[in-house]
């Protein structure tokens, strides 16, 4: 029964193909998602709302495109052909601290109460393609002005709070540092604290800016709920003209704008059709990138030109997101078992992150895929110049046999340096967000700013996004977003939890064996 | 692991060769010896590519063969002395890693199942398992952790032991940007060695009792140079850690840390120094010992980090 719900909710995943007006089917899915006790009413109100998109098509697509979504090479990522919003949304929050916003009659706050407020109104209203804020800001900054206030921990505790319990789902996530702020200290503090799956958190770091001991306190609080998770600030920042933002699993984007679409390729199913990689290299895939890219133009213009959001949202007519700070997403996943299937097509063993051929045949993908996609042109997309971002996407709940991105798979991991120099070597290719999972034992609770060294070492050869928590977690990483293992063991049971994408993380954990991933120890 | 070129190389010392005295191998043929003709080696028990107990931060680690102490409870007692090449453990090797050859033990790394039998069955307190280094080969051992690591630890046995060694070491990690850190028994008079001092950040120092009598009592030594070569570090900004092993009934642990923090109460006002109290656990440790000594409680534990604490030290961590 839950998993039918997670088939239905991923009707266009590229497993199973739109099924044009089949009321009976439609019927099914309704069905199913009224009956399932797992699920809240909320839950069971979101999934019903993008039920209809999986059985009515607004553009019309190519053969080709449908043909590559019915084998699964290419897969649209719940969306639906009517996408009515843009799939993450990062808003110009710095703008709401400093002017307040008109259409929510909020003036610009004054305490650090009315600030917290005032984003707790605002977030309610932030769209995405998960119906809550993929991204709460540098929430440091905006509140570091009010810190004096003698309050401070009471509020910022209940604001951390609220989140948890308001927004049920871990894609939310709130930035923080380069600089180490007081807002930045007591948010790691309280989070360490209060050991919430709720918001995802990331520290923008970097080293020559970031104190060694706020770092070291951030891999105390990551080893304690599976957060805050480090991204390379200094290569980040060099991507786009304006600030970038981390948003929903581990995506930099454009402040003031985001991504409008996401669709991916997945890689080890298009390898399955390759006569062998020059076949792959040189015909599959420059194909599989054109009509996918095709078919994310063709999504980005129904978006911007047909649906109510560029003109109309309170938030765009405000300037809080602008057209111009928006991209489009083309995600990638199943390097791993690409990389093998070749192998094993042209006889050799050699294995992704083991043999240096592999891994060259891994570069050479990922060279030609970035020429690929480099050679479409947007009419949207002016932030990064009419083209699309590359994004290692982290995969769904169904997928079977296919690794999040380039990660090397659970169950092959290497030693640890080895592991972290192969995310040097392969995550400088995707702009829109990359990242690998390191879970550590206990001992590293005992020295974390050797956890600090660690990332400093991986980001100095190029590594752009680093996570980890401690086996002995509660909350966890699945792939990109965090769900509590005693939530996991309530939703095996039919219990319903409070957390939306709990489910997915279920999904995650019986299809790609989250818990056997490697637990390194110090 | 896996040394270049280790295979044609003796991986023991010459017989007779006393611990304590540093070795230059005769052996040596390559380039080095025609620029450096006595070249150090020194006998190495294992090296640590990560650690997190060796020091502050992800370091790398060696532990050299060899240490001047006896201590009853030593949980690594294998690397106190040199191999003899009695050649009994060759017998007991389940996996033939372990031969003879021209009076020598040779231990192939490649066949080692890491059974032990090996050290549990050596009469001499050694290890077949030891490799002799050079400095240089130690710094090609650890070039790929480099970006990884921010220092480098040498412990062992007993690493001032190998003086000289560990000066050319801690030279070419310097010239990396490492930090470098010796674990040491403080039997070594570092007040008379500024050389080592100029290339050593700090030194982790153990003190295993305050008392002359219960210190002769477990290491077999007098506890005179440790706790002057304490006083002196702490002087010259180099005591990066006091650690003490917390043995109930064997010795006064809440006696050596109340002692110890008199003793160095002065400097903890001005500098960071670490206390690490370390409960004593029947791992590794030897017969009789291992019988007759008892582990800490969790109170007793407590108690010493109290009085730590109640001294000024920056961080008192119990382990
Ligand atoms: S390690 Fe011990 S048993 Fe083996 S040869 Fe050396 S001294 Fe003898
Ligand atoms: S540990 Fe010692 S006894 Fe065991 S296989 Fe290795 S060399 Fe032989």
């Amino acid at each position: 029964m839950k998993q039918d719900i997670c088939m239905a909710y991923c009707r266009t995943s590229g497993k199973e193909h739109p099924n044009m007006l089949n009321i009976t089917d439609m019927k099914k899915d309704v069905e199913s998602i009224i009956t399932n006790t797992a699920l809240t009413n909320e839950q069971a109100a979101m999934n019903l709302s993008a039920v209809p998109f999986n059985y009515v098509e607004f553009f019309e697509t190519s053969s080709a495109f449908r043909e590559l979504l019915e084998a699964g090479c290419v897969c649209t990522m719940t969306e639906g052909n009517a996408t009515y919003c843009p799939r993450y949304t990062l808003p110009d929050y710095e703008k709401l601290m400093r002017e307040g916003c008109r259409f929510l009659r909020l003036d610009p706050p004054k305490t650090l109460f009315e600030a917290t407020q005032t984003l707790e109104m605002f977030y309610r209203h932030i769209p995405s393609v998960t119906h809550y804020p993929v991204y709460l800001g540098s929430v440091d900054k905006m509140l570091e002005p009010f810190m004096d206030d003698p309050y401070a921990y009471e509020i910022l505790k209940s604001f951390l709070i609220f989140l948890d319990r308001t927004i049920p789902d871990s894609y939310c996530h709130m930035n923080l540092g380069p600089e180490a702020t007081k807002a930045g200290e007591m948010i790691v503090e309280i989070q360490t604290e209060l050991k919430n799956a709720i918001p995802s958190i990331t520290l923008l770091y970097d080293p020559d800016i970031t104190p060694d001991d706020f770092a070291a306190k951030c891999v105390t609080c990551a080893l304690a709920c599976a957060k805050p998770s480090f991204a390379n600030h200094k290569a980040y920042q060099k991507i786009y003209r304006t600030p970038y933002g981390i948003a929903s699993c581990y995506n930099a984007l454009p402040i003031g704008g985001g991504s409008l679409t996401l669709s991916r390729i997945v890689l080890s199913r298009l390898a399955v059709r390759a006569k062998d990689s020059e076949h792959f290299l040189n015909d599959l895939l420059p194909h599989t990138v054109r009509v996918l890219c095709e078919y994310i133009e063709q999504k980005i213009r129904f978006l911007v030109e047909r649906t109510h959001f560029f003109t109309s949202n309170f938030l765009v007519e405000e300037g809080f997101l602008k057209l111009e700070n928006f991209t489009g997403m083309f995600g990638v996943v199943g390097m791993n078992e690409c990389v093998n299937t070749l192998m094993e097509k042209e006889g050799c063993g050699d294995r992704y992150g083991y043999s240096e051929k592999a891994d060259r045949l891994a570069q050479e993908i990922m060279e030609k895929m970035t020429q690929c996609v480099m050679n479409f042109e947007s009419k949207y997309c002016d932030c990064t110049d009419h083209h699309f971002t590359i994004h290692a996407q982290v995969g769904i709940d169904v997928d079977y046999d296919i690794s999040p991105g380039v990660r090397i798979r659970i169950g092959d991991e290497l030693p640890l340096y080895e592991h972290l120099e192969h995310c040097a070597k392969m995550q400088p290719y995707f702009n829109s967000g990359v990242g690998d999972i390191f879970p550590f034992d206990e001992t590293a609770k005992r020295n974390p700013a050797a956890v600090v060294d660690l990332i400093k070492g991986a980001f100095s050869k190029g590594m752009r996004y680093f996570s980890t928590y401690s086996d002995d977690c509660d909350v966890i990483r699945i792939t990109g977003y965090l769900v509590k293992k005693s939530d996991i063991e309530k939703l095996d049971k039919g219990i319903r939890v409070q957390q939306a994408n709990a489910m997915w993380g279920y999904g995650e954990v019986k299809n790609a064996r989250i818990y056997e991933r490697k637990v390194r120890n110090l | 692991m896996g040394l270049r070129g280790s295979k044609e190389r003796p991986y023991l010392r010459k017989e007779g060769t006393k611990p304590l005295t540093l070795n230059t191998d005769k052996g040596m043929q390559r380039t080095e010896m025609a620029e450096r003709p006595k070249v150090l080696r020194a006998a190495v028990n294992k090296i640590l590519h990560h650690s997190v107990v060796d020091g502050p931060g992800n370091r790398a680690a060696v532990f050299f063969q060899g240490c001047n102490f006896h201590c009853a409870y030593c949980h690594n007692p294998e690397t106190i002395a040199m191999c003899t090449s009695c050649g009994h453990c060759v017998e007991v090797c389940p996996a033939g890693a372990l031969t003879l050859q021209n009076g020598k033990v040779r231990w192939q790394q490649e066949l080692c199942c890491e059974c032990d039998r090996c050290i549990h069955e050596c009469a001499h307190l050694a290890s077949p398992r030891t490799k002799d280094y050079t400095a240089g080969e130690i710094m090609e051992e650890i070039r790929k952790d480099l970006p990884f690591i921010r220092g480098l630890t040498v412990s062992g046995g007993e690493c001032s032991m190998q003086r000289d060694f560990v000066v050319e070491l801690f030279r070419l990690a310097k010239a990396e940007g490492l930090s470098t850190l010796m674990d040491s028994n403080g039997s070594y008079d570092y007040s008379k060695d500024e050389e080592l001092l100029a290339v050593c950040d700090g030194v982790m120092l153990d003190i295993k009792a305050f008392d002359e009598e219960e210190h002769k009592k477990l290491t077999g030594q007098s506890r005179e140079m440790v706790l002057k070569n304490a006083v002196y570090l702490a002087g010259c900004g180099k005591l990066e850690e006091i650690r003490t092993v917390v043995v109930p009934e064997f010795l006064s642990g809440e006696e050596t840390v109340e002692k110890v923090g008199q003793m160095l109460e002065p400097y903890l006002k001005e500098q960071k120094i670490r206390y690490k109290i370390i409960a004593y656990r029947p791992f590794g440790v030897r017969v009789p010992y291992k019988e007759t000594l008892r582990s800490p409680s969790a109170e007793e534990l407590e108690r010493c980090k109290e009085i730590a604490k109640s001294y000024g030290f920056s961080e008192v961590v119990v382990i």
